[in-house]
């Protein structure tokens, strides 16, 4: 057996390289792919490829908050993150509707309530919390908070969001429906503007928020 | 604390919460010039990851140090931030 093997170990050798040259043949016309066609070919798709990077691409990111609440505690949210991604250098719209929209008046925006029922972080059972005044003695522990907590207030956050470019939308359909006058808001908030306004930056927004 | 660089402007956000560091930051870098160095001194210790993340995101700033310091009793968190562009 000893003395068979260096005979069969180079034919089997042999079968095995004459194995790989046809397996090599076999597939050779498939590939047979004509190399201008290929070029061409990875030119256009280079080409499309810059064009969706192009498209989607531009540097600078954006984002829309839809803004729907209007309690003290719910301002918060929409206008820390907007002043922030204006500080990013990001195109930020915050569509302002139904009681979202007394963020940005001028009058309610300074007398905006926490609620005090239903508010799980409230150190009252809620058919006390439901007593008249309730509300307005939650709003007022927050406010303390806040103030000395070093918060921002709601108004100055407004006018920071505005003064850092954050383009502050009113629904004219809510304004209607509430009987808000344009001056009965804040300067600088962009108003005459309805749901496809705010679907079109969605559409183009990096980042989409309902609050 | 390294040397090699020179502050151009302190801004002093002691006291202020999130989200004014950073939105204060971002409104003193504006008024610099290209290569100028701002210092912000802050008490909100969410702004080491804050101005930190900001700066990553943000065009046109780089975050070269971050430290924390100990001044009569009170915890400072002190930022550079040059304006790249």
């Amino acid at each position: 057996m000893s003395t068979d093997t260096p005979d069969s170990g180079p034919a089997d050798d042999a079968d095995a390289a004459g194995d790989a040259e046809s397996t090599a043949e076999e597939i050779d016309p498939a590939e047979e792919i004509d190399p201008a066609e290929l070029q061409a070919r990875i030119e256009e798709l280079e080409e499309e490829l810059s064009a969706v990077k192009a498209a989607t691409d531009d540097g600078e990111k954006s984002m829309t908050i839809i803004a729907t609440k209007g309690s003290f505690d719910m301002a918060y949210p929409p206008l820390i993150l907007a002043s922030t991604a204006a500080a990013f250098g990001w195109d930020v719209v915050v569509f302002h509707t139904f009681w979202g929209l007394d963020i940005l008046h001028e009058e309610k925006s300074r007398e905006l309530k926490l609620s005090a029922v239903g508010n799980p972080s409230m150190p009252m059972p809620n058919a006390l919390a439901a007593l008249p005044g309730m509300d307005s003695v939650a709003t007022k522990m927050m406010k303390r908070r806040i103030e000395e907590n070093g918060t921002a207030t709601v108004e100055e956050l407004i006018d920071l969001s505005l003064d850092t470019g954050v383009d502050l939308q009113a629904c004219q359909m809510t304004m209607d429906l509430m009987g808000y006058e344009a001056e009965d808001l804040h300067d600088g908030v962009t108003t005459d503007v309805g749901a496809a306004t705010a679907l079109e930056h969605m559409a183009d927004s990096d980042v989409q928020l309902l609050i | 604390m390294s040397t090699d660089y020179t502050v151009t402007e302190t801004l002093d956000v002691k006291g202020l919460n999130c989200p004014m560091p950073v939105v204060k930051a971002k409104q003193a870098t504006d008024d610099l010039d290209t290569g100028e160095v701002l210092e912000i001194v802050a008490t909100d210790s969410g702004s080491m990851s804050d101005i930190d993340g900001w700066a990553g995101g943000t065009d046109g700033v780089e975050l070269l140090e971050q430290e924390e310091r100990n001044e009569d009793g009170e915890t400072l968190y002190v930022h550079f931030v040059r304006k790249t562009q």
